[in-house]
């Protein structure tokens, strides 16, 4: 298995959902990303894996830190600054902003601003994927803090009675917005055991590893193929930025410095990178080539969204009902 | 005079609240973290320690009901959310449990809680950031509702909903927080129930809540100089209303605007239209007026939330067209601020 993945593409979709989000990053003071935006520096492997094991017709639904799980299963880039632009081409034509991306083509069904509010959701598509006998997966993407959620055991029990092919995606960064673990879930007890425990298959997993990642998703994808119901994988990351917003915030108090850089020295991208010159399965050019192309592609997503028009005033009154 | 910030104020009554009773308990997410809830819980666990004020899980429904039962056995808990929207996973705790309770056990029980629940707008708060929902909570027998729109108002009420043996909704607008109001120090209480007569005029009463008040004592200045004298009430409590002195002002005005910040299907505005109605039907001398949000989701966009929130201008166009009076560029009316999605300068986004 080793020698069929494509690890130039691997690292290649880790490189743009990074540029892409230290763009809008850049961008943001701007003022023209007028909406609350939460970015996935330093997430970027765990939605990278996921992509390479499922398919267009899987479905995946996600949280306010979207934007990654969306451009991984293959969200429109275009569409989505727009979105985060305001503007009548964003994906949710400028009614939902950064944290409400959508792109039903890929089977991406929507992020969701409350913590928790996703997670029954992906549960019901993947009820809609068994009563059409089809074998579709359905990611859920959740982090740490909507473990702490009533509907997240409601959701995964529900899953494990009814057999649904449920991906459940924990990205635990040790944060609720600045609130760490610590105060909020006891010492020692992982969120693994949580899930295992309710009686899901469940695993642990390097999320700073794309190869490990990769690894565990396509056996937990394979189980699930195979013999249904959900599978649980928890994976241990960190996000480099502030909660929302463009800045760093190891400033303002809530997480040392010193735990900020050793999970840097973590940071998936460049670790990748490191290994794969090692190995020599990639060169310095490549990686140059690589964000070359990707950056031709976000300078245009960006333009395409600044030269969009903003939806007409009367748009607010329209869609409420179908 | 003593100028103080409304998120000040906030911080103060609580400090004064917890200082003079030791059942009283503070929490929820974010409340020990280094922003504290847009500062107002700011050195809180510093002063009364870690068993009294502490930060929380995601968990808002549990944490409610949690609180629900500490107050059966002599806790009074603060909870503070820092959206309304958070809160809707907590509706069951709060409907089922805390607004029933006490009617439900016979008078066995009181549920002194109170609930902090903070309102968004603007900078893309979007549909689920931005909600005003007052009338769904003053829908609920068995809660209080409060909606203060100064300092003054924020500390006082805020004290009295603590020790209020009931559970209240203490409802704050963000866009509010920065604001700057004269503020007494001590203990202050103000009664839940009492709105604010924040204007006498004889021609038109304008009731308002929240944030909506600062747009209409600017239209009710705007409309002074044309001739319109408007009598100004800030309902500050939702529930209970201060019936009395709504009826006493229409009595005396003998019309009616009642604007609010919330849908307008179902509103306060609507309730305070009915009631006006029903008992002052012979008193009006015009039609009475609500101006509410219109019935839609708030939208993310810059370009779609232009115009998209009820202001001065909105207020002042719905007095003049009572009185019939012809204004040129009736638009141009009191615009709103450029950029329209922002309180001041002082809110850079993102939330
Ligand atoms: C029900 C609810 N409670 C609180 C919030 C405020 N909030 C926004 S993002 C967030 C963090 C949630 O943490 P986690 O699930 O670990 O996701 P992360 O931000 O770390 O990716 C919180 C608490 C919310 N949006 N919804
Ligand atoms: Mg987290």
């Amino acid at each position: 298995m080793e020698e069929s993945i494509d690890k130039k593409k691997l690292l290649k979709t880790m490189m743009r959902i990074r540029a892409v989000e230290e763009k809008i990053a850049k961008e943001y003071s701007q003022q023209k990303m007028r909406c609350p935006t939460h970015l996935s520096i330093g997430q970027e492997a765990v939605p990278s894996a996921i992509s390479f094991c499922i398919n267009k017709n899987d479905f995946a639904v996600s949280t306010h830190r979207g934007h990654a799980h969306y451009l991984a299963k293959g969200g429109d880039l275009k569409a989505m600054i727009a979105e985060i632009y305001g503007k009548e081409t964003g994906c949710s034509k400028g009614k939902g902003g950064s944290m409400h991306l959508i792109d039903t083509n890929v089977g991406f069904m929507g992020t969701s601003a409350i913590v928790g509010n996703s997670i029954p959701v992906g549960v019901g598509l993947a009820l809609s994927c068994k009563l059409k006998k089809s074998d579709q997966i359905s990611v859920v993407y959740l982090g740490d803090g909507a473990v702490e959620e009533g509907v997240f055991y409601e959701s995964l029990n529900f899953a494990i009675l009814k057999n649904l092919r449920v991906l459940f995606v924990c990205e635990n960064n040790l944060y609720s917005v600045y609130s760490s673990l610590d105060v909020r879930q006891p010492k020692h007890r992982k969120i693994v055991s949580i899930a295992k425990g309710i009686g899901a298959k469940a695993e642990q997993c390097d999320g700073n590893n794309i190869e490990e990642c990769l690894k565990v998703c396509t056996y937990a994808i394979s189980t699930m193929r195979k013999e249904g119901g959900p599978f649980f994988i928890e994976f241990a990351t960190y996000r480099h930025r502030e909660h929302c917003g463009p800045n760093f915030d190891n400033d303002i108090g809530y997480r040392t410095l010193k735990e900020f850089e050793t999970w840097k020295l973590k940071d998936p991208i460049s670790n990748y990178q490191n290994r794969l010159l090692k190995e020599g399965s990639c060169s310095k050019k490549d990686f140059q080539y690589f964000a070359k192309e990707i950056d031709d592609e976000i300078e245009e997503a960006f333009e395409f969204a600044e030269n969009s028009n903003f939806p007409l005033k009367s748009e607010a009154f329209k869609g409420v009902y179908s | 005079m003593r100028l103080i910030k409304y998120s000040e104020a906030i911080n103060e009554g609580i400090c004064e609240a917890m200082n003079s009773d030791k059942s009283i308990i503070c929490f929820g997410l974010g409340t020990t973290d280094p922003k504290a809830i847009f500062s107002t819980t700011v050195g809180l666990e510093e002063k009364f320690g870690s068993e009294r004020v502490f930060d929380m899980p995601t968990s808002e429904n549990a944490m409610t009901g949690i609180a629900i039962g500490a107050s059966m056995n002599g806790i009074k808990a603060i909870m503070t959310h820092q959206r309304l929207d958070f809160f809707l996973l907590a509706m069951d705790q709060l409907v089922n449990n805390a607004a029933k309770a006490h009617y439900m056990f016979g008078g066995a029980l009181s549920i002194p809680i109170t609930i902090r629940l903070i309102i968004g707008r603007g900078w893309g708060q979007g549909p689920t950031h931005s909600q005003n929902l007052q009338a769904w909570f003053a829908h609920i027998p068995g809660l209080k509702v409060v909606m203060p729109s100064t300092p003054s108002d924020a500390k006082s009420l805020l004290i009295s909903s603590i020790f209020d043996p009931n559970p209240v909704v203490f409802l704050e607008h963000r866009w509010l927080h920065n604001s700057l109001g004269d503020v007494k120090k001590g203990l202050i209480k103000k009664k839940i129930g009492e709105c604010n007569v924040l204007k006498n005029g004889k021609d038109i009463t304008i009731i308002c809540m929240s944030y909506l008040t600062i747009e209409a004592i600017k239209a009710s200045n705007y409309l002074e100089v044309k001739g319109i004298s408007c009598e100004v009430i800030d309902l500050s409590s939702i529930k209970p209303i201060d019936w009395d002195s709504i009826f006493y002002s229409v009595k005396k005005t003998g019309r009616i605007l009642a604007c609010d910040t919330g849908f307008t299907t179902c509103s306060v505005a609507g309730e305070i239209i009915a009631r006006v109605s029903i008992e002052l039907f012979d008193k009006l001398k015009a039609k009475p007026l609500r101006l509410a949000m219109p019935d839609v989701p708030e939208p993310t966009s810059f370009g779609l939330t232009k115009g998209f929130y009820i202001g001065a201008g909105d207020i002042a166009r719905k007095c003049l067209a009572i009185f019939d009076h012809k204004t040129d560029n009736e638009s141009d009316i009191l615009p709103e601020p450029v950029p329209h999605d922002i309180p001041g300068d002082w809110f850079k986004g993102p939330f």
